[in-house]
């Protein structure tokens, strides 16, 4: 009988454990639309200036790796300006603490990296403060095409461009060189060098995917589709545009054939296989090489960039990946924000990023020849950047991300990654991945593909 | 179980009603209040305030973009139990239950009789040993787990390489979840086989003593004496493993970065409501799955409860 009591109280505290799960979803939760308003001051040029001037106190969430030097430096030259560095976590975790800030009302920073892709997420309901009011409209010609539209949702200009991730090809020269395969200029030529590759080495792939969202969608850009349109209320989304089939058109042959490697991206063994020629290339953004230099050691000297492979022959490629520092409503003195974001992306603040191995979005420092024909040891002694900023004016026109992109690329695992799996039609897959888009686009008030 | 509860407790008060009723008044002063005071402020803070937002949240829906607050009633419990994405995790998790959870709990059983037959050498170092794996924080053990099983260059890639076959694939879809029992089974095998442990070093050392006068041999002991001792043990050990498994969330969402493919957002119930949440910002629906796995979790092991209670097992 003792047992059976205890028993009971044990199944009550047990019973409840299991409910409070309930309150981990909870705590995500709280009164939301009240982050739009508030900090919505207009300002001017002057106010930036008389901002920095004033001093004051800011927070900058980000994960670049030069963003602790940046702030350094920052602070030496404007000694009354504070700036709390915080980095918030890479990637999505850092999105969910910025959201969650801004759903709460409180908490956000006041400068935040956000990558391109999610930066309609936060523009477009309006969590960050439009820099047009400040006139940084006027820094338009300090950019790349691609990146300054990067960082607009509609009209709105919501950060300056910190890096950027044109694609290019990045080859294992000792393993081209062994198996005899030229470097392909056309799509049709690497799949052909993926059949060769495969069939010499049944162990080597000409490369991994085993299905990653921000690389279809940077696929389908470099292809020409525009398979996301956002205007205002109304989103219209097609994974079935010219453009996506006629990336599905070629990568089906890899997918469908076996020809890639199943390796996750960023894991070590991905890495491990970078260098030991299991996977030969990667067609990638222009910020890989810092990677591989200090990731992927045992790949010295073996690697090379050349441009991308492209359908037609004629150059074409698409921005993969690349942030922009954004001011949040939330801020209570935006203007010093912005003033900070001006000095990081467009100002002194370069130079650090520089050093750290970033890849730049300012056409100056993209033409300046101390950058472009600086030879890579890594790289075998080639003039990569040569490559790379070449890359960074044959970006295809005209591409735009959901604005629930994050969401987006957090399901694409459930939908394409399941034609990876099966080795079957990427078309199945971006279908589902469309219906499901299509459904919550719906649900969170848009009006998607009426 | 209620009606033998309250017939139990009558009979508890019965012969003792003068103080009873002291007793009582002495609650009218509200003294008893002070002690209890403290559990119940942050016992309501806690877990019953937490609880009663997440029930308010279910009955909403939130659109994070336009829109705003709608009450919608019981709309969302009614698209969670036809959700086919829920039912699909639920539908796992309940697989995952009905093999991991006895294969765990006989392994547990066997070393902790083992531990307690006194035949074996140096039984604290295996109980230690056994134990221990509980100790390795879940996230760690987890990646030590993902290094095993990869199939490109972890131990399995290894064994594959020994035997020129590709058959050893653990986290391919069809590997994927016994890959996960295994793990949880090793992580928790330790802690089970100290609650059976526990449990039977609390019999009294003359009921082995009227076995063994009785000429019972150690299989008959182990039946009539120790496997009763531990029925309330097991009973324990079952639900816990039963909230265990419908909990389960760190394995695979760990797992997860080496098998996106096959570990999808929904894998799980929980893992469905965190990413609906944290995802997705479908704070609402979230809180609506969490609360029907709550309850469904809640009554199973009530009936498993209810189940071991009874004279056999």
């Amino acid at each position: 009988m003792k047992v059976h009591r205890r028993g009971i109280r044990r199944l009550v505290v047990a019973g409840a454990a299991v409910i409070a799960l309930a309150a981990v979803a909870a705590c995500g939760g709280g009164s939301s639309n009240d982050s739009a308003s508030g900090g919505a001051t207009t300002g001017s040029s002057d106010a930036v200036d008389a901002a920095l001037k004033a001093g004051g106190e800011i927070t900058y969430w980000s994960w670049t790796p030069s963003a602790e030097a940046q702030v350094k430096a920052f602070m030496a030259q404007y000694p009354n300006v504070k700036v709390n560095y915080v980095n918030a976590g890479t990637g999505n975790d850092h999105y969910t603490k910025l959201q969650n800030a801004i759903k709460a009302g409180s908490g956000a920073p006041d400068v935040a990296q956000i990558e391109y892709q999610a930066l309609p997420q936060f523009a477009l309901p309006g969590s960050l403060a439009d820099l047009n009011q400040y006139g940084f409209s006027q820094y338009e010609s300090a950019y790349t095409a691609s990146t300054w539209a990067a960082v607009h949702a509609g009209s709105g200009l919501y950060g300056l461009p910190q890096d950027s991730g044109p694609m290019a090809l990045f080859y294992n020269k000792e393993v081209f060189d062994k198996y005899g395969i030229a470097v392909p200029k056309t799509w049709d030529e690497y799949v052909a060098a993926a059949k060769k590759l495969h069939a010499a080495n049944p162990k080597a792939y000409i490369t991994n995917d085993s299905g990653d969202a921000g690389f279809t969608t940077s696929m389908i850009w470099q292809a020409g589709g525009q398979p996301f349109k956002t205007d205002g209320k109304n989103i219209s989304i097609n994974l079935a545009d010219d453009g996506s089939k006629k990336w599905t058109g070629t990568w089906n042959n890899l997918v469908e054939g076996g020809l890639v490697s199943q390796i996750p991206g960023w894991t070590d063994e991905w890495f491990k296989a970078l260098g030991d020629g299991t996977i030969a290339t990667l067609p990638t953004g222009a910020w890989m090489p810092g990677v591989m230099e200090s990731s992927v050691k045992a790949g010295a000297g073996k690697w090379r960039v050349a441009p991308m492979p492209t359908y037609d022959g004629q150059p074409a490629t698409a921005e993969n990946g690349g942030s922009t520092e954004s001011v949040l409503k939330q801020s209570k003195n935006p203007a010093l924000a912005a003033a900070f974001v001006r000095w990081l992306n467009h100002d002194e603040g370069v130079k650090p990023f520089l050093a750290s191995g970033g890849f730049p979005a300012t056409t100056a420092d993209l033409k300046d020849s101390a950058f472009v024909d600086k030879a890579s040891a890594y790289f075998g002694g080639q003039k990569i950047n040569q490559v790379l900023t070449a890359a960074a004016g044959n970006v295809v026109k005209g591409w735009s991300y959901l604005p629930y992109e994050l969401y987006a690329n957090s399901i694409y695992g459930d939908t394409v990654g399941k034609a990876y799996q099966s080795k079957s039609d990427l078309n199945a897959g971006l279908k589902s991945w469309q219906d499901a888009l299509v459904t919550y686009g719906n649900q969170q008030g848009f009006q998607v593909n009426p | 179980m209620a009606e033998s509860m309250a017939h139990q407790s009558a009979e508890q008060v019965r012969p003792v009603s003068a103080a009873g009723r002291r007793r009582r008044r002495a609650s009218q002063d509200g003294k008893g209040w002070i002690f209890v005071g403290p559990f119940l402020a942050v016992f309501a803070l806690t877990f019953l305030a937490p609880i009663g937002y997440a029930i308010y949240l279910s009955l909403y829906r939130n659109q994070a973009f336009f829109g705003g607050k709608v009450f919608v009633g019981i709309d969302n419990y009614t698209e969670a139990l036809q959700d086919p994405k829920f039912w699909e995790a639920f539908g796992r998790v309940a697989a995952f239950l009905v093999v991991q959870v006895p294969i765990m709990l006989i392994l547990a059983l066997l070393a902790a009789l083992a531990i307690d037959s006194a035949r074996l050498h140096a039984s604290g170092f295996f109980r230690i040993v056994i134990f221990l794996p509980y100790a390795v924080p879940g996230v760690v053990a987890v990646l030590m787990w993902g290094y095993i099983y990869g199939d490109n260059f972890g131990l399995a890639a290894n064994l594959n390489d020994l035997f020129g076959t590709t058959a050893i694939q653990p986290l391919s879809a069809h590997w994927m979840l016994p890959s996960i029992a295994n793990i949880v089974t090793w992580e928790f095998v330790g802690y089970n086989m100290l609650i059976f442990y526990s449990a039977l070093r609390t019999v009294p050392g003359e009921l082995y003593e009227a076995a063994a006068i009785d000429g019972a041999g150690t299989f008959r002991t182990i039946r009539a004496v120790k496997l009763p001792a531990l029925r309330g043990a097991i009973v324990i050990a079952t639900i816990f493993s039963i909230i265990g498994s419908f909990q389960l969330f760190n394995e695979p969402n760990i797992l997860r970065t080496l098998a996106p493919n096959v570990i999808t957002t929904y894998y799980t119930p929980n893992m469905y409501a965190y990413n609906l949440s944290f995802a997705g910002q479908q704070f609402n629906y979230s809180a609506t799955i969490a609360i029907v796995m709550g309850v469904i979790t809640a009554i199973i092991a009530y009936v498993v409860q209810l189940r071991g209670s009874r004279e056999s097992l």
